[in-house]
């Protein structure tokens, strides 16, 4: 689903900039005009996936909103990729997430609370680059069980697995074997003993599938997944801060001014997990291209008047 | 070049190759998931061949299905099964079947086209039955041919084999997508390198029982 919805943002996104998107030329000089002189073109780019796409496509309509004129670099791919670009000024802005962009900085990093791994991110980003506020929705790996489950075991946090009398498995990529978040991990934390059937879609449709089946009971599922509600899952309580937080983050350059800067915390501050949630559910359901979806959630919020 | 040196150290390693988890036997299910991909596909597309090579009906069609089959990309099949039937064997195996396929049907038609009209003939004239025909004369003439297809399929089967991980169940590919998703290279490389060594082996195998074959029938 989520490779399906990447592809279709990618083709919306190449028939949008066919089209128009990249601006006429003419049309421009009036809006340049009407910025204070304020010029400089901003260059908002994205991850390969749709989600994140969308982030940056409200970034980008906020900062335009803003007077700002903006150009967009999306669905760049792995940050193998795109942090030298960030690095050498060639993009600006770039919604981020803060634990996995501090353990690819420092593999290092420990986890701990929003605020301590964003603090973490903070320290390690390279000189130039800078994290604006972290938003409280956060796409991440999480332990999730369905409703009958949780509610026949009493099940609400992590640990309370330990207390299920019967052997369990978790569907999970393969990594999950060896990730200090992984099975390991688990065991050395909560004490729970979990066997991994290694399901290869990132928590996707077939390890969507396992779970609802009864192969496993537990699945590895992205926090900002809308198949979470779509079916009536429990995400269990990782009180412990085992999994890396990955509360969404942009990371600026020096390009980005305090105005812009501001602009988009005011996106931040309201971008909360039901607002995720929302946002992921609406563009899987209408497939919309990231730049309706992203225009039809800040209409909604107000944010464009 | 050094992750193909610690690949080699890992698959020198005794230790890596035993246990549950180990290449060892690892590499049994991944052998064991080829034979019966084999057994099941041979069930289904020995007759069929056969059938088609002997009577020479549905030639077009048994060619044009092969052909399309053949293009079907086997991680999307093996995808789409398991939503419809869960994870583990069943899904990947449904789809190393219709890999196979193909090459065995060919083999099998292409077997017995390959006999001699003449020789069909002379052994009719000598009063055998159609069933006689096929196979006291079709099959084994044909048999190199026949067994050609098996060891294309072989080789196709056991190199994808791989992806059964892909849904949870085991196999060489278990190593392969681990070292995928952990940037563990000689990982890697190391299941890589077994795969590779258990085609080879079983291609020697059906190299070896073909060149024999050939010396009993007296073809060579």
């Amino acid at each position: 689903m989520r490779m399906y919805s990447a592809a279709c943002a990618g083709i919306a996104l190449l028939t949008l900039s066919a089209c128009g998107g990249g601006g006429d030329p003419l049309e421009t000089d009036d809006d340049d005009a009407a910025t204070d002189g304020d010029s400089a073109e901003l260059v908002v780019g994205s991850q390969q996936y749709y989600s994140n796409t969308i982030i940056a496509e409200i970034y980008a309509q906020v900062l335009e909103h803003e007077g700002h004129e903006v150009q967009r670099e999306f669905e760049i791919g792995q940050r193998e990729v795109y942090i030298p670009e960030l690095e050498s000024g060639a993009i600006d802005v770039f919604p981020e997430y803060t634990g996995n962009l501090a353990a690819y900085i420092d593999p290092d990093t420990d986890s701990g609370d929003p605020d301590s791994v964003h603090a973490a991110l903070v320290d390690v980003l390279p000189e130039g680059l800078e994290a604006l506020d972290y938003a409280a929705a956060t796409d991440q790996d999480s332990y999730v069980v369905t409703a009958e489950f949780a509610e026949e075991n009493n099940l609400t946090t992590v640990a309370d697995l330990d207390d299920v009398d019967e052997d369990l498995s978790i569907a999970a990529n393969s990594e999950f074997e060896t990730r200090p978040y992984g099975i390991g991990g688990l065991a050395d934390t909560y004490g729970v003993e979990l066997t991994l059937v290694p399901v290869e879609d990132s928590g996707g449709p077939l390890t969507l599938r396992a779970l609802l089946d009864g192969d496993v009971e537990v699945a590895n599922i992205y926090s900002a997944d809308p198949a979470i509600e779509d079916n009536d899952l429990v995400i269990l309580e990782d009180t412990e801060s085992l999994v890396l937080p990955q509360n969404v983050v942009p990371v600026v350059s020096e390009n980005v001014d305090d105005q812009a800067r501001d602009a988009i915390n005011e996106v931040q501050s309201v971008l909360d997990q039901q607002a995720l949630l929302d946002i992921n559910a609406y563009s899987q359901s209408t497939q919309d291209s990231p730049a309706d979806v992203a225009q039809w959630w800040l209409d909604d919020q107000g944010m464009l008047d | 070049m050094n992750h193909l040196v610690e690949a080699f150290d890992l698959l020198l390693d005794a230790e890596s190759w035993s246990g549950p988890g180990g290449f060892g036997a690892r590499m049994l299910e991944h052998l064991w998931y080829t034979a019966l991909a084999l057994i099941i596909s041979s069930a289904i597309a020995l007759p069929v061949g056969l059938a088609v090579g002997h009577t020479g009906r549905g030639r077009a069609l048994a060619v044009i299905s092969s052909g399309l089959v053949r293009a079907l990309p086997t991680l999307g099949l093996i995808t789409l099964a398991a939503l419809f039937v869960g994870i583990g064997l069943t899904a990947p195996m449904i789809a190393f079947v219709v890999l196979a396929v193909p090459s065995i049907l060919a083999g099998a038609y292409a077997g017995v086209e390959s006999v001699s009209p003449a020789t069909t003939d002379a052994a009719k004239a000598q009063g055998m039955s159609g069933w006689q025909v096929l196979i006291k004369v079709e099959i084994p003439l044909g048999l190199p041919l026949i067994i050609g297809g098996l060891r294309n399929a072989t080789l196709q089967v056991v190199a994808t084999a791989t992806l059964a991980a892909y849904v949870g169940a085991g196999g060489l590919g278990r190593q392969l997508f681990l070292g995928l998703r952990t940037q563990d290279y000689p990982l890697m490389l190391a299941a890589s390198l077994a795969v590779i060594l258990l085609a080879i082996i079983l291609d020697a195998c059906f190299e070896f029982s073909q060149r024999l074959l050939r010396r009993l029938l007296g073809l060579v």
